[in-house]
């Protein structure tokens, strides 16, 4: 009985699925500002997978014959204080961001939508227990919750993304939460509690897939963030260390050599600048397709 | 009005509490003896110990969290490991120039980013709108480091009209706080744009128009009083982002701030510093928020009636 009746809800649930992804896509495809969102980000990913075809060589090793050239043939977007060619270190640049932006909101995501789905759904002292200590983390902005952790933690890749990722976490709690709040109401929540489903089933086969919707924008727009405050942390040299090609610590270096070499500073700033706008156009279709009332 | 503000800073009491709790924590997480890490690596046992017993880290926990929640309401944030300084001496040192530069630039942002909202909403999809939200989307996007370093090499660099850092005039305020100013300002005109589309769209908009009440009347007395409560949440809100932007800013202008304090502080190991700046600009962020709230109350006087 219990197995006809979740089979039946969770069937209904696959056929919805599919039409409205099918909706999305439509929707999104004629978008023209996600359309250039997505074309950034593919660009950006693939630089990234195919970095060692794109570019020969050590992007870390030193040549100081040739330091702070500015752009040539040879090397298109010139090269740092150290002769490096700064495309190369750009597009090496590119995988260290990705794997930050994607680490970042696996960490956000890993311990936020469990935290905001018992919140949500039990309520009572564990949901007080789980907002109060959201409100403390939310008390400081989100950088300078990262910039904390970061000084407890210590610099380096994995600690920019557990620094930054930690930071995220009560983002999705609250998100989660307030979507869970409303969705557990429902009369499809009130006939699997009724036909005796057990809560994590519920929880995971029939709410989380009605989250997923702000969980998607929400995660395509922090990616943006995660770049954003992991080049921040780089930039102010406690996040990735050189010789490691990470844009923000490009960036910081490339500050003493400003009044002779500006373009040092250009190039790193306008990749960022780049991998976030796609996120953020990418992000920004996705919440108008999946659902133009839903407003972050 | 007072019950409300009385029930507002009750409110903020569990939150106090729970800051205190996190930077108390911070401390213990270190990897390693907290008071080998404030000693250095040359210390010797002895002054390990003596470290060790002024922080009372030779006392049981609970203990060691009521004796820092009595030197916190004495604001007694200890000393910096590095200058030896009182904590609060060095922090009161720079939090007028941090508080400056966050002044201006919400100032700045709400000045520019207000009235480029309205404007949008009020002729959607014409190149106006499409000109304020394409540079809303360029604003967010863009890294405010990156901009203040590109604003130094053409105003200080190549035209020369601006110093490059420091500080000494308003000159040298103009280049930190227009940086600060340039990510708030896209969010706050963001969001004026999306909530006075909402306003103007509602019917006590249209009755106002259809009484033939001038367009301009509509739009600033009817629409944008309503629009307010999410406009003043987004500013405040921004207010976070701006002391996030200050540690970088701070960095790139070579600003005498907190942010830059706590930069300097965290490439030093200097914790009770990084506590006591970060914990300053915690109760700056809550204090922010509260005075939103009320001005919410202002606003709409059925809040302060709920």
């Amino acid at each position: 009985m219990t197995d006809i009746a979740e089979n039946s809800i969770a069937g209904a649930g696959r056929l919805t699925a599919d039409s409205s992804l099918r909706r999305t896509w439509a929707k999104l495809k004629r978008n023209k500002a996600a359309i250039v969102g997505g074309i950034l980000l593919l660009i950006y990913v693939l630089s990234a997978l195919a970095a060692p075809l794109l570019f020969r060589g050590n992007p870390s090793a030193p040549n100081l014959i040739n330091s702070l050239e500015p752009p040539s043939m040879k090397d298109p977007l010139g090269t740092d204080e150290l002769g490096r060619s700064i495309l190369g270190r750009i597009i090496y640049g590119s995988r260290i961001s990705l794997v930050i932006a994607v680490g970042v909101v696996f960490v956000g995501m890993i311990c936020g939508i469990p935290l905001g789905l018992i919140s949500g759904y039990y309520g009572g002292k564990i949901d007080f227990l789980i907002q109060r200590t959201t409100d403390t983390m939310l008390a400081f902005p989100g950088f300078l919750l990262a910039l904390a952790l970061v000084a407890v933690l210590g610099v380096g890749v994995k600690n920019t993304v557990i620094s930054i990722g930690i930071s995220m976490i009560p983002m999705y709690i609250r998100l989660v939460r307030g979507c869970v709040l409303a969705i557990r109401e429902e009369v499809y929540v009130e006939a699997a509690r009724a036909v005796g489903t057990r809560d994590a089933t519920i929880l995971l086969r029939h709410i989380l897939p009605n989250v997923m919707v702000p969980i998607t924008v929400q995660t395509s727009l922090s990616m943006g963030t995660a770049i954003l405050f992991a080049a921040g942390l780089g930039f102010l040299g406690i996040g990735v260390q050189p010789p490691t090609p990470e844009w923000g610590t490009m960036l910081g270096s490339a500050r003493s050599y400003l009044f002779h070499a500006p373009h040092v500073a250009t190039f790193p700033g306008i990749a960022i600048f780049l991998a976030v706008l796609s996120f953020n156009l990418l992000g920004d279709g996705l919440r108008d397709a999946l659902d133009p009332r839903f407003k972050l | 009005m007072l019950s409300y503000l009385i029930k507002r800073l009750l409110a903020t009491i569990p939150v106090l509490i729970g800051i205190s709790l996190l930077l108390f924590f911070m401390l213990r997480m270190l990897p390693g003896d907290p008071a080998q890490v404030l000693a250095g690596q040359m210390a010797t046992p002895e002054e390990i110990e003596n470290i060790r017993h002024q922080l009372g880290l030779d006392r049981p926990i609970y203990e060691q969290y009521v004796a820092y929640l009595s030197r916190l309401a004495r604001f007694d944030l200890g000393r910096s490991a590095r200058t030896q300084n009182p904590v609060t001496q060095e922090i009161w040192a720079r939090l007028p120039n941090t508080l400056l530069l966050a002044v201006v630039a919400i100032t700045l942002a709400c000045l520019f980013g207000i009235p480029a909202g309205i404007i949008s909403a009020v002729r959607p999809y014409s190149w106006i709108d499409y000109l304020v939200t394409v540079s809303a989307l360029f604003g967010m996007s863009m890294p405010v480091f990156w901009l203040g370093l590109m604003l130094v090499v053409v105003f200080a660099v190549i035209l020369k009209w601006l110093p490059a850092g420091g500080t000494g005039g308003w000159q040298n305020v103009i280049l930190p706080s227009i940086t600060l100013a340039a990510f708030v300002v896209a969010f706050i005109a963001r969001m004026t744009r999306s909530t006075m589309i909402e306003t103007l769209s509602q019917d006590f908009t249209t009755t106002a128009r259809s009484k033939g009440l001038p367009e301009r009347v509509v739009v600033i007395k009817h629409a944008l009083k309503n629009a307010m409560i999410p406009i003043i949440t987004v500013v405040g809100l921004q207010f976070g982002l701006l002391l996030g932007g200050a540690v970088l800013t701070e960095t790139v202008f070579a600003w005498p701030g907190v942010g830059r304090l706590i930069v300097d502080s965290i490439l030093a190991r200097d914790y009770p510093v990084i506590q006591g700046a970060i914990l300053i600009f915690g109760l700056l962020y809550i204090m922010v928020n509260l005075v939103v709230d009320l001005i919410y109350a202002l606003v709409d006087p059925r809040i302060r009636y709920d």
